[in-house]
């Protein structure tokens, strides 16, 4: 039975009007795919507060109501009371399938063991995160945590799912078999549902499992799936993903108001929504072959994925986020690093009562231009966080043994390096209110490379209204339909930014320059440290650009070595940031105000007062 | 568009309230349906499992984890007191001998002959959830819990911390403008819940604390002296274990602002009276406010148990929140159906709102909200 609960179907009928929604924590967003001429292209949306919580307590009803507002605005009849009319019966009612993701209650909260915390324990945390969950503790033999301390976690955590690994197969089995123990004297209890026994995946040591099931068989709702690291060499996570998709089905989402109505109207599984934007993601590095860094910023958490060389990885931030986890930035990232992004001076204890003021009502906007540039100084360094959160955990494989050659000696390095190697990033995208609507693009632009510090050449992206999660999973039914969207209506190409690596005074020279443009003019200049240039480049156009670095300085090809390359453009243009790799900015408070607003200037941030 | 609009915060003078009170864990319900109930009296309790205690026998007598068995003294599930050996050694020479202590009371409740641990737990802790309200319990849930129903008032604050609470109400200040000084705080107040008005000073926190009153309700406060009370830098509006105490209840939120006058005027008018408070917040999808609940005496019928809105009417009382005009409170005198651009270059959904002293301003719909209820 578990088998098949996160398989999409096979559909033999044509589908040329899809519907789908994302239930959101806040927000249930809905929208209409039609084939117009061939492709499929989004053509209405539509959004409602969703309805997981009293006074409702039907996550549906939000879906209804989103749709009713496509109805409204598209004139298709598409609901028959609170029944979705599948398939289309003619031009104008119905349509042929309808889809969902969900992140609606908190979405997937697990709980991971394991035996060592850097080896099996962060395997079982890759297989969580990129099965869309949020982890909410680690547990390991050697997490520096007694016995009696670790058991009084497990008790007072209310997880959704417990990803229990542990051990090579074959190996010993007394330290899987203790955290065992150690989970069934806990009786650890779900999150929802009083009734009903906490869902656990066992996916360690093969040797354990009788002894696991003997332990933990009566006490949880025992799964069994393959070790996740049969040999230390080998990461395995496939089955524990899928089995994690499945019982979140089977149980997690039965427990919560109304899904199994939902689950009832759509055409193919429920996905949580980090996991649909993840499959989304990793089809356009497929596709493109590209090496690519996403981001969702939200309002409570921030996701971000990598591809890197094939290798998907995904980590969630839970408490950094825009509106309800935007104290948490500031408590994180320190006063200092939200100040030094703040064109302007201001005290210190009217910034704070600021931000917990927007915490406690996270849907408020900012109405002033200076309360849009704390926002977007407080988001770069939620992104900035967020991406070093990821590239501790996107790494390598950790105890590994090496094989090495001579030529190893002088640069020996260690198992379990990061995946995300900058120089090798072809394209960021970003997603997420702050990005997807910011009141011009350059800004999405500028808080990403800001943020990430991208170096070389790099594409940036963001998505139109936030309808990756639609198509993550829509993906799974019609990949056709799924890219013909992203690539038409979802994908805003910003331009690339050319970062060359190395510092200098300002003024110094970075690089000289040549762009040359599809229509045979060139420019040439001069480029200076402490330089922020803007040139427009429409999207779908390429340019040539020569880059000829000052001796120490690295533009992709080595230390002063002169690079050409095809760059591409998009909504904004290209961006040449000669402010250093790493980025330097002022110390001295009037120098910082006074580099932001050049910068700021020169790429005609925000609008003059 | 969406029709979504920010609910605004109740302040009324008479309402039914309901409030569930759930055991964390399956227990007993003490009351019954129809029963009178006052908010110090348990309405059900619970046992709260034992700690447990891991001893790994194998690793301490260097045995081998399924030898454990023949040098336990005591087996699976019997009772131990503290310090009572749980294992020895028989060792031919008596100074070799080594004997296993139990570290706590309780009892064994399991052995590994795998791990070679035994697992000791405490014994059960009783746990006596009280009723908070004065009501009449409407509902019970068998093992879990019961819902008590109150006739009040009610006022909904914008942020606390700190658990339930209650005690005499009492009003401080003169004002809702006046920020609540260290002076207006006198010993007699011990146990009770004091109203402040704009601002509570760092000072007045301290010498709450000190005098042992019960809860605190002001406008505002800055978010470095929650800090300091805190001890550290709250990241997200999740709240109401914290002890620091006293609880805290915000009616407008950080910095000095202002309580709203209805709400003052509600809250002055029931000094001397019984309230119940609870500091617990949580701003997420399933909001929780801290509230203030007046028990009234004399059960009245038709009174609102919840207030359905449909939406934002002309007319209605509406507070800002969020600068430049933050905590201003005014009536809604437009509500133009296109967008409209704000000075961010955003286009939004705009309201004019007409304020007391004939000003008006344009402000984005999801920057104010609706101060909601009777009066």
């Amino acid at each position: 039975m578990t088998a098949a609960a996160s398989v999409p179907p096979k559909i033999d009928r044509p589908l040329n009007v899809i519907v789908a929604t994302d239930c959101g924590s806040t927000t249930t967003k809905a929208i209409l795919i039609e084939k117009v001429g061939g492709e499929y292209r989004q053509t209405y949306r539509g959004e409602a507060p969703t309805t997981v919580e009293a006074p409702f307590e039907d996550v549906t009803r939000g879906v209804l109501n989103a749709i009713a507002e496509i109805e409204e605005l598209s004139k298709r009849k598409i609901l028959d009371g609170d029944q979705i009319i599948t398939p289309c019966r003619d031009a104008q009612t119905g349509v042929d399938m309808y889809i969902s993701t969900s992140s609606a209650g908190g979405g997937l909260q697990m709980m991971v063991t394991g035996v060592v915390q850097n080896m099996t324990g962060e395997s079982a945390q890759r297989a969580a995160l990129g099965a869309g969950a949020i982890v909410i503790d680690v547990l390991a033999s050697n997490d520096g945590r007694l016995p009696h301390e670790k058991i009084e976690r497990i008790r007072s955590m209310r997880p959704d799912m417990i990803l229990m690994s542990g051990g090579t197969d074959g190996g010993a089995v007394t330290h899987v078999v203790e955290m065992a123990e150690y989970i069934a004297a806990a009786d650890p209890r779900p999150r929802f549902g009083v009734t009903y026994k906490l869902p656990l995946i066992y996916a360690g040591n093969k040797d354990a499992q009788s002894q696991v099931k003997k332990i933990l068989g009566d006490k949880t709702a025992l799964e069994i799936t393959d070790n996740i690291r049969p040999v230390l060499e080998k990461e395995y996570l496939a089955p524990a993903r899928n089995k994690i998709h499945d019982l979140f089905l089977e149980h997690v989402m039965q427990q919560a108001p109304g899904y199994k109505k939902l689950i009832d109207m759509a055409g193919a599984p429920i996905m949580p929504t980090p996991a649909a934007v993840g499959l989304i993601m990793e089809t356009i590095a497929r596709r493109e072959h590209l090496n690519l860094i996403g981001v969702d910023i939200g309002g409570a958490t921030t996701d971000v994925f990598s591809v890197f060389d094939g290798v998907f990885n995904r980590t969630v931030s839970a408490n950094l986020g825009m509106s309800y986890s935007i104290s948490n930035v500031l408590a994180e990232a320190k006063l200092a690093n939200i100040m030094r992004w703040v064109p302007f001076t201001i005290d210190e204890q009217t910034l704070r009562n600021r931000i917990k003021n927007k915490m406690i009502r996270p849907t408020t906007i900012p109405q002033t231009l200076d309360e849009l540039q704390i926002e977007h100084a407080i988001a770069r360094e939620a992104l900035r966080l967020a991406l070093i959160h990821h590239k501790s955990l996107a790494t390598g494989l950790k105890g590994v043994q090496q094989e090495r050659t001579i030529s190893d000696v002088f640069e020996q390095q260690t198992s379990g390096r990061t995946l995300i190697d900058m120089r090798k990033l072809n394209l960021i995208v970003g997603s997420g209110g702050i990005l997807s609507h910011a009141p011009r693009r350059i800004q999405s632009m500028l808080m990403m490379v800001d943020a990430y510090e991208p170096v070389g050449c790099t594409m940036l992206s963001v998505d139109s209204i936030f309808m990756m999660p639609h198509l993550g999973v829509l993906s799974t039914i019609d990949e056709k339909a799924a890219t013909d969207v992203f690539v038409r209506d979802c994908m805003i190409y910003l331009g690339t930014c050319v970062a060359p690596i190395g510092q200098g005074k300002d003024g110094d020279t970075c690089a000289d320059y040549a762009i040359t443009f599809a229509d045979g003019r060139t420019v040439k200049d001069r480029l200076f440290f402490g330089d922020l240039r803007h040139y427009p480049l429409e999207s779908g156009a390429k340019a040539a650009m020569t880059m000829h670095p000052a001796k120490s300085i690295d533009a992709g090809a080595g230390p002063g070595a002169p690079v050409t390359r095809e760059v591409l453009g998009g909504v904004v243009g290209v961006l040449l940031d000669g402010r250093g790799r790493p980025l330097q900015l002022p110390a001295e408070p009037s120098a910082r105000v006074a580099a932001l607003n050049k910068w700021f200037d020169a790429v005609d941030l925000y609008p003059k007062d | 568009m969406a029709h979504s609009y920010t609910p605004g915060l109740t302040v009324a003078d008479r309402m039914v309230v309901r409030r569930r009170r759930l055991l964390p864990l399956p227990g007993s319900v003490l009351v019954k349906m129809g029963d009178r109930v006052r908010s110090d009296l348990a309405v059900a309790c619970a046992e709260l499992p034992g700690k447990v205690y891991p001893i790994n026998l194998a690793n301490q007598l260097s045995i081998a984890p399924d030898e454990i068995k023949d040098y336990l003294v005591k087996k699976e599930g019997d009772a131990v007191q503290k310090d009572e050996i749980l294992a020895e050694n028989k060792p031919l020479i008596k100074w070799f001998k080594t004997e296993i202590r139990s570290p706590v009371a309780g009892t064994i409740e399991s052995l590994s002959e795998v791990t070679g641990q035994v697992l000791l737990r405490e014994p059960p802790r009783v746990l006596n959830l009280l009723a908070y309200i004065d009501g009449t319990v409407v509902e019970t849930i068998p093992r879990q819990g019961v819902v008590v129903e109150a006739h009040c008032s009610l006022v909904q604050g914008i942020f606390g911390i700190g658990g339930e609470v209650w005690g005499e109400l009492l009003v401080a200040v003169a004002t809702p403008d006046e920020p609540l000084e260290p002076g207006h705080l006198i010993p007699e107040m011990k146990g009770k819940i004091v109203v402040g008005g704009a601002f509570l000073p760092a000072e007045t926190m301290a010498k709450a604390k000190e005098l042992g009153i019960a809860g605190l309700v002001v406008g505002g406060i800055h978010d470095k002296d929650l800090r300091a009370l805190l001890g550290y830098d709250l990241g997200v509006a999740i709240t109401g274990t914290e002890q620091v105490g006293f609880t805290l209840i915000l009616t407008e939120g950080f910095g000095t602002i202002p309580m709203a006058s209805k709400t003052f005027r509600l809250l002055s008018a029931h000094t001397g009276q019984k309230a119940s408070i609870s500091g617990a917040t949580q701003i997420r999808a399933g909001v929780i406010r801290p509230e203030i609940i007046i028990p009234r005496t004399g059960a009245s019928t038709d009174l609102p148990t919840d207030f359905q809105r449909t939406g934002i009417r002309l007319g209605d009382s509406v507070r800002v929140i969020r600068d430049p005009l933050f905590g201003k409170i005014g009536e809604v005198s437009a509500l133009p159906s296109d967008l409209a651009s704000i000075p961010t270059e955003s286009e939004v959904r705009v309201l004019e709102v007409t304020f007391a002293n004939g000003a008006r301003a344009v402000i984005p719909r999801t920057n104010i909200e609706v101060i909601e209820g009777s009066s």
